[in-house]
């Protein structure tokens, strides 16, 4: 077997051991399924409430879609103006920083007061978990573009605006492809949270159903429900990074350099 | 009145009060320095002398905490527009090829802006590339190619909208002796080619002395020009003159004034 081959089947073998691992943890110290379902009963109930944890999954991932476009959205202008300009950065930093220190399930309770139960809580939720990472790569990606870059377009009669169309933003796209990366997981971790405090659907509110009536095997499907959501958009913008920043990964051994 | 005038000029880093207790600089103090129009000139001196921030002065990207700066009879008190620089890392934006890095330019100075993008500027492109040995290189990336042609890149940016004055800060610094002495001869065949007012920054005096009319050497901070030397030997001047005695003697002249420049 060659390398790339053993490389692609390697998270799949991984996967494979770390059930294997659950499995013979659940079988050796005898732990009951309403405590600990062996894989086997999660992957039962899986397939038993493929229904309605399809419906309630796609209801999981519209919202998180919602959130996590809000997220990049926001992200990508505020990082913009943190990164371009000091003030902003000095005075907004603190305060974001504080922001996203506080833990947002706190906040979901706030949210219902404010939006009712729904999706409304879950979108904002998503959103407020995912747009810090967006903003802090989008920021790095402008501040740290060369001063001696910036003379050479300022002495060139360069606006501001030049400036960030044609180094600014470029520039940051392997940061702001770094941090969808993050920002897509959170933003689920954000969407369950608020369905599992305050929802009226989504898998979140599968999970918290499904526990009140200690069917954890079903808790446990929907978890494997998500994870593998997560896995699924994380490796959609893998993808787009690769299509849209190449230029930022050297080589690839197609070309070498050329002496002079 | 020349082309580039710099007057009388002071330059603090922080504030003016703070010179004495040490929290701010005075990185030039009662510097002048006159530049004839499609001169060439070098600022040379100690490091930290101010050689860069006299050129970011000329360019209007750093204001003078006292005294004037003129470009062609205007007092500058704003970044120029239609400068060409160029500095020791070559600067070339990582996600374009070479060609679309020179035609930065074009993009953004007047008249170019507003014309489409064409082929003329594609040829434009291709004929200063050419001029620099990069014909074959346009579709490359820049991390394909290696120091010394990433700076001949960098030149054809500096110069490919026709600037009326070219600031040079030590953009050979980086580089092998071999390939440096050899971007003199490039540099000097596209200046010969189509002339402008050129400031080169550099501690090499032999570069100062191969390339320039003129050689301005500063003091140690806070710099000042304490001496201006002419240089009349005839162009194109080749690697050969460098090892005759008038070339010879020119550099020891500058660098015996450095030294002086040093201890005052």
């Amino acid at each position: 077997m060659n390398r790339a081959k053993v490389e692609r089947l390697a998270p799949w073998i991984t996967a494979l051991i770390f059930l294997m691992l659950w499995w013979l943890v659940v079988k050796i110290f005898h732990i009951e399924n309403f405590v600990l379902p062996s894989p086997i009963e999660a992957f039962a109930a899986l397939y038993n409430f493929r229904y309605p944890l399809m419906i309630h999954g796609l209801a999981t991932l519209g919202t998180t879609l919602a959130g996590f476009a809000l997220a990049v959205l926001f992200g990508l202008v505020l990082g913009i103006l943190v990164g371009s300009f000091r003030l902003v950065y000095s005075s907004l930093y603190p305060l974001l920083i504080g922001f996203n220190s506080v833990p947002k399930a706190a906040l979901v309770p706030v949210l219902v007061i404010w939006f009712g139960v729904g999706t409304i809580p879950a979108i904002i939720t998503a959103f407020l978990l995912s747009f810090f990472p967006v903003v802090v790569n989008v920021a790095t990606g402008f501040a740290t573009i060369e001063p001696e870059l910036l003379d050479v377009l300022r002495v060139l009669g360069a606006t501001r605006r030049d400036m960030i169309m044609k180094i600014g933003i470029p520039r940051s796209l392997p940061y702001f492809f770094a941090s969808l990366k993050i920002a897509i997981t959170l933003s689920f971790v954000g969407t369950v949270i608020a369905e599992i405090i305050a929802g009226n659907n989504g898998i979140g509110n599968v999970m918290l159903i499904a526990s009140s009536n200690f069917n954890v095997p079903l808790v446990f499907a929907a978890l494997i429900v998500v994870g593998v959501m997560g896995v699924g958009m994380y490796a959609i913008f893998a993808l787009l990074e690769t299509r849209f920043t190449g230029w930022s990964v050297r080589g690839g051994g197609l070309e070498h350099a050329v002496g002079g | 009145m020349n082309f580039i005038e710099v007057a009388d000029i002071d330059l603090i880093y922080g504030d003016r009060s703070g010179v004495e207790d040490g929290t701010a600089t005075l990185a030039l103090s009662k510097t002048n320095l006159s530049v004839d129009r499609n001169e060439f000139i070098a600022l040379v001196g100690p490091s930290g002398c101010g050689k860069s921030t006299l050129l970011k002065l000329i360019s209007g990207l750093v204001k003078s905490s006292q005294g004037s700066v003129c470009v062609d009879g205007e007092i500058v008190t704003k970044p120029l527009k239609n400068v060409g620089m160029a500095f020791q890392n070559a600067t070339l934006l990582p996600w374009r090829n070479i060609r679309d890095n020179v035609l930065l330019p074009l993009e953004i100075v007047e008249p170019y802006r507003s014309e489409p993008k064409s082929e003329l500027k594609r040829a434009r492109a291709e004929e200063l590339l050419a001029t620099v040995g990069l014909s074959e290189f346009g579709n490359r990336m820049p991390w394909q190619l290696s120091g010394g042609m990433q700076q001949r890149a960098q030149l054809c940016r500096a110069l490919i909208h026709s600037p009326s004055i070219l600031l040079l800060d030590e953009p050979f610094g980086a580089l092998d002796a071999f390939t440096r002495e050899e971007l003199w001869g490039v540099l000097q065949s596209l200046w010969m080619r189509r002339k402008c007012t050129v400031v080169l920054v550099t501690h090499e005096l032999r570069e100062a002395v191969f390339l320039c009319d003129t050689v301005h050497i500063m003091s140690a901070r806070p710099g000042r020009v304490i001496a201006s030397r002419s240089i009349p030997l005839p162009r194109p001047r080749t690697l050969e003159m460098t090892f005759q005695a008038a070339f010879v003697d020119l550099v020891h002249e500058c660098r015996h004034h450095i030294s002086l420049g040093k201890t005052s």
